[in-house]
């Protein structure tokens, strides 16, 4: 029967193990020359090693050994100073060579963690995550099952393979069990993926884009009865193509697993997908026989040991973590702890950084992203980052305002133009003919006008009541097509009606 | 024309006393003439070989510098990728293949100038002894037509032995070069493991094979050595260290002061009178060279051949896999109905031949889980121990000797049907495979019980290949002597010119 997610909790605490999949962003794939970039014609990023032709041989690419070690430092690992490839057997169309080359039992990485914190009703609480491994590994190609209703192998007529992806550089991150999140396993859940994102985003060694695929993460999820210390049995949930996603699919798990558990019933160790549509997990193939892989060492690879100066130089390229990053600008902008979060979840922060180093006020810098831009980003459906507007823009507009060139309201004109890809600020303004009018007998002789037409409201102000100016304002900003700044406006109207 | 060595061939070259085309048509007639009985090609490039010769003979004419083999001709083994020429590995599930791109020695062999004339048979992606294997039936001994040329390059063998290619390109990975050298009456070295580029070779056992060069005499083999040697980026198990200099050693020959182990475990029981007789003869010569014959002891090599045959399958079965009807070769099953699945089994069920599903079986049982240790893991161990022996017995002497095969060259048929005793021929070969040293055959006479040719073994420390030259040239010179002429003239000539 149907439960709600207190009565789960009530009853059962929930283990996490999560697997993050990151595709590197290396020019070339992991075994070959070939270019990894995405959207291309299906099988023209393609060679006999990558087609697994007979004869072809891997080759390592060091550039992909540099990033799986950023990784591993930024994850706070150890570096193994000897690691070796092995081959994960299995057959599958769409993996050329018919096995994966991976590490096996020995990663290149291990045992490290992240520290992540969340809003919690008792406050911010802080987890920590703990690190199993990073390992590097190589993707497979692509399936396209034609006909059929599902798009899934089963039931189509046909299928296509598109070897582009096959030896694009995965690296895997595996976390150790997360006991003790209780109620906010979704949450944790959700802000170690997003934590990691940061941390491989600043590291630039992904693109990290969930819907793109770039960086996948697989969600073990199993429950055990409160106070109890025997784990149960896990499913692995995989397709979650968003944080969103994880969030409910971990959710969605947790309710599934209790309600087996609750009707007597046992819980099946398989891989389930996770259905956007429905928030719900479907049964993929079953894990309860145990796949054997065969693995075994790669002859055709010799081990990797990185040498422990490349490391210690490597070490010193890290990007300050994303945590403390957060913290400083919080403190050196002065932000609000929900302004700060608000930019966080709208993704602004390193554009607002970048702004305000190019001289602008932060909260002035803040307040155009988060507010004028991000609406027209959300109004057209893209992210910020596709608008055509740039910090630099940001930074020029600002500047405008503060020299009083534009009112805030002319601004929002110069950011709809600079969006519209009418060029600079400058050319926009220009363009445009946008300017403050700051001439104060033009203002004067506005105000005189509007004072005449709504005399009532004029001799309300001249009385002592305030609040009614707004509407005359409001009208000397209209006569004056929006070119006036208001607060000189607002000045000089108290003044002509002896208010000031 | 065709009965010089590479060496003279290619001095007639330089002299302008003949030309690429003429030598190159001239071998093209002897595989005509010949190879109807020996059936050593798979195919036979004739237009691309006489263009190849064309083109080496007009840079020849416009007095460019080339390399020392430059227009001489040369049997390929298939299983090795030739950019536009049919590939298959002696396997069906390769046919028609033609593979896109040129395997790192074919690149070298065609800088050098050297003329590929075909590719020669093999046992199916080299599993195996004596060429049977091959799914397009198997190749003839010159020597005797109703006797095996030895495998799994016996293709090669046969082809260099009966005239059709002075020299020849093979692949070791168990002695699949020196065994059917031996039995064939010619040189073949395997050169240390990784001395050679594996890219572009069709693999069986990665951490075994090694391709190597065949020739009627030790000074053309180590100039074929020197061209196909190197470090390659395209191989992360190439050696990068500059080439051993196999061409110096061989035409030097000198064992004066040198020590020559025999490893005990390597002779006596299970070897025939008539290879002990001519493998004892040949140290005889070697002492009275001057070089200082002991006996040195590796006790592992006991467990060489299981060792191996745990290694190999392993790894065969995982190289294997990718032939799934999918990208290129065979496809079997296909239409409406068929699963990617079901078209794997069908294709893989068709395609591949009995002792290669012998093998992707042993291989597939011994990495399973629960059994890897056992297998596997032990395999490695021993192998590891293997490197050890070596290791003790190269410390007291320079290069280590034996008998390439236990036999001479058996009936066709024979020993097909109990691989065990075919597996029991590598014996000796194995151990330089397991340890990634190099070794090399040459022919030390005919059996007296058989008249056929005996392999006597030389083996070296890893890039240490010259070793196995300088020792092979001054024996072969010992022998040449004693024989009076090539012992090659003592093989039937086959109808063809000789």
């Amino acid at each position: 029967m149907t439960i709600s997610y207190d009565d789960v909790i009530a009853k059962y605490d929930p283990v996490l193990g999560l697997e993050v999949h990151v595709e590197l962003n290396t020019e070339s794939k992991m075994f070959c020359g070939c270019s990894t970039v995405f959207g291309a014609e299906p099988n023209t990023q393609t060679c006999p090693v990558c087609l697994a032709l007979p004869g072809a041989l891997p080759v390592v690419n060091e550039k992909a050994i540099e990033s799986s070690i950023k990784i591993g430092l930024a994850l706070n690992c150890s570096i193994a100073p000897r690691s070796r490839f092995a081959r994960k057997n299995y057959f599958y169309p769409d993996m050329p060579k018919n096995f994966q080359i991976s590490q096996y039992d020995e990663p290149i990485c291990f045992d490290g963690f992240v520290d992540i914190e969340i809003e919690t009703e008792e406050g911010p609480k802080q987890f920590r995550i703990e690190i199993e491994r990073v390992h590097m590994e190589e993707d497979t190609g692509k399936s396209l099952h034609v006909g059929g209703a599902t798009g899934r192998i089963h039931g189509a007529d046909y299928s296509l393979l598109d070897y582009n992806r096959a030896g694009i550089p995965l690296v895997e991150i595996v976390t150790k069990i997360v006991p003790g999140t209780g109620k906010y396993a979704p949450e944790v859940a959700k802000a170690f993926v997003a934590e990691l994102r940061d941390i491989l985003r600043g590291l630039k060694v992904s693109d990290v884009k969930m819907e793109q695929g770039s960086l996948r993460c697989d969600a073990n999820v199993s429950l055990m009865p409160r106070g109890s210390d025997v784990l149960g049995t896990r499913s692995e949930t995989k397709n979650v193509n968003s944080l969103r996603s994880l969030e409910r699919a971990i959710r969605g798990e947790m309710i599934r697993h209790a309600e087996l558990l609750n009707d007597g019933k046992k819980v099946k160790q398989e891989t389930r997908h996770f259905q956007e549509d429905t928030g719900l997990t479907r049964s993929g193939r079953s894990k309860e026989q145990a796949e054997d892989y065969r693995y075994f060492p790669e002859p055709d690879l010799v081990p990797v040991a990185p040498a422990a100066a490349w490391i210690k130089e490597i070490r010193a390229t890290l990007p300050e973590r994303p945590s403390i990053r957060r913290k400083r600008l919080k403190e050196e902008w002065a932000v609000p702890d929900k302004e700060m979060a608000a930019m966080i979840n709208a993704d602004v922060l390193d554009i607002v950084e970048e702004t305000v180093l190019l001289g602008s006020d932060p909260t002035k810098a803040r307040s155009w992203w988060l507010g004028e831009i991000s609406r027209i980003a959300n109004d057209s459906n893209v992210g910020i980052a596709d608008l055509s507007i740039t910090p630099k823009d940001v930074a020029a507009i600002v500047a405008l305002v503060a020299q009083g060139e534009l009112t805030d309201k002319l601004a929002r004109q110069v950011i709809e133009g600079v969006i519209a890809g009418e060029g600079s600020p400058a050319e926009v303004v220009a363009k445009r003919g946008i300017k403050v009018v700051n001439d104060d007998g033009a203002l004067m002789t506005a105000i005189e006008k509007v004072c005449a037409e709504q005399s009532e409201t004029a001799e309300k102000v001249r009385a002592g009541h305030l609040p009614a100016a707004g509407a005359l304002i409001g009208a000397v900003m209209k006569e004056t097509k929006g070119q006036a700044d208001a607060a000189r406006v607002r000045e000089l109207l108290l003044g002509h009606l002896g208010q000031a | 024309m065709i009965n010089k060595t590479a060496a003279e061939m290619a001095g007639a070259l330089a002299k302008g006393e003949t030309t690429s085309v003429a030598l190159t048509q001239a071998h093209l007639d002897q595989i005509s003439a010949v190879d109807s009985k020996v059936k050593a090609f798979l195919h036979v490039d004739t237009a691309g070989a006489l263009a190849q010769a064309k083109s080496v003979d007009a840079k020849i004419a416009a007095g460019e510098k080339l390399s020392p083999l430059a227009g001489v001709p040369l049997a390929l083994k298939d299983i090795l990728a030739q950019e536009g020429i049919p590939t298959t590995a002696g396997s069906k599930i390769l046919e028609g293949w033609k593979p896109p791109y040129d395997s790192t020695v074919v690149a070298k062999l065609k800088a050098a100038g050297i003329v590929i004339l075909g590719k020669t048979n093999m046992d199916e992606f080299a599993m195996g002894s004596s060429t049977e294997n091959s799914s397009y039936g198997p190749t003839f001994n010159p020597w005797d037509l109703s006797r095996t040329p030895g495998g799994s390059s016996g293709g090669s063998a046969a082809a260099v032995s009966s005239f059709q290619a002075p020299i020849a390109i093979g692949s070791d990975t168990g002695g699949s070069i020196r065994q059917p050298a031996a039995l064939t009456g010619i040189v073949g070295v395997r050169p240390t493991y990784g001395a050679v580029s594996r890219y572009g070779l069709i693999a069986y056992s990665s951490s075994l094979d090694q391709a190597g060069p065949f020739g009627r005499t030790v000074l053309d083999t180590a100039l074929l050595h020197e061209v196909i040697a190197g470090h390659d980026a395209k191989d992360a198990t190439s050696v990068n260290a500059p080439v051993p200099a196999v061409v110096a050693a061989a035409k030097s020959g000198d064992v004066k002061g040198m020590k020559i182990g025999v490893i005990k475990q390597l002779q006596g029981e299970g070897y025939q009178k008539g290879v002990q007789t001519r493998f004892a003869e040949s140290l005889q010569i070697l002492a009275g060279l001057g070089a200082e014959i002991i006996e040195v002891d590796c006790p592992s090599f006991e467990y060489a051949l299981a060792a191996y045959y745990l290694i190999a399958p392993s790894e065969c079965s995982s190289n294997l896999a990718r032939f799934d009807a999918m990208r290129y070769g065979l496809r079997m099953g296909d239409g409406p109905g068929a699963s990617a699945e079901s078209v794997m089994n069908a294709t893989r069920a068709a395609g591949f031949g009995k002792e290669v599903k012998r093998r992707i079986i042993l291989g597939t049982y011994a990495l399973s889980s629960g059994y890897y240790d056992a297998y596997y893991g032990s395999a490695q161990k021993i192998r590891t121990l293997i490197i050890q022996d070596y290791a003790k017995a190269f410390t007291k002497a320079d290069v280590l000797v034996s008998p390439t095969a236990p036999t001479t060259a058996y009936k066709i048929g024979e020993k097909v049907d109990d691989p065990m005793a075919m597996y029991l021929g590598d014996v000796a070969t194995i151990p330089v495979n397991l340890a990634g040293i190099c070794g090399m055959s040459l022919p030390a006479g005919l059996a007296d019980e058989d008249n056929l040719p005996v392999g006597f073994q030389i083996m070296a420390p890893a890039m240490q290949d010259q070793r196995l030259y300088q020792t092979g040239a001054a024996l072969e010179a010992a022998l040449l002597s004693k024989w009076g002429a090539p012992l090659l003239t003592k093989a039937p000539a086959l109808g063809g010119v000789r």
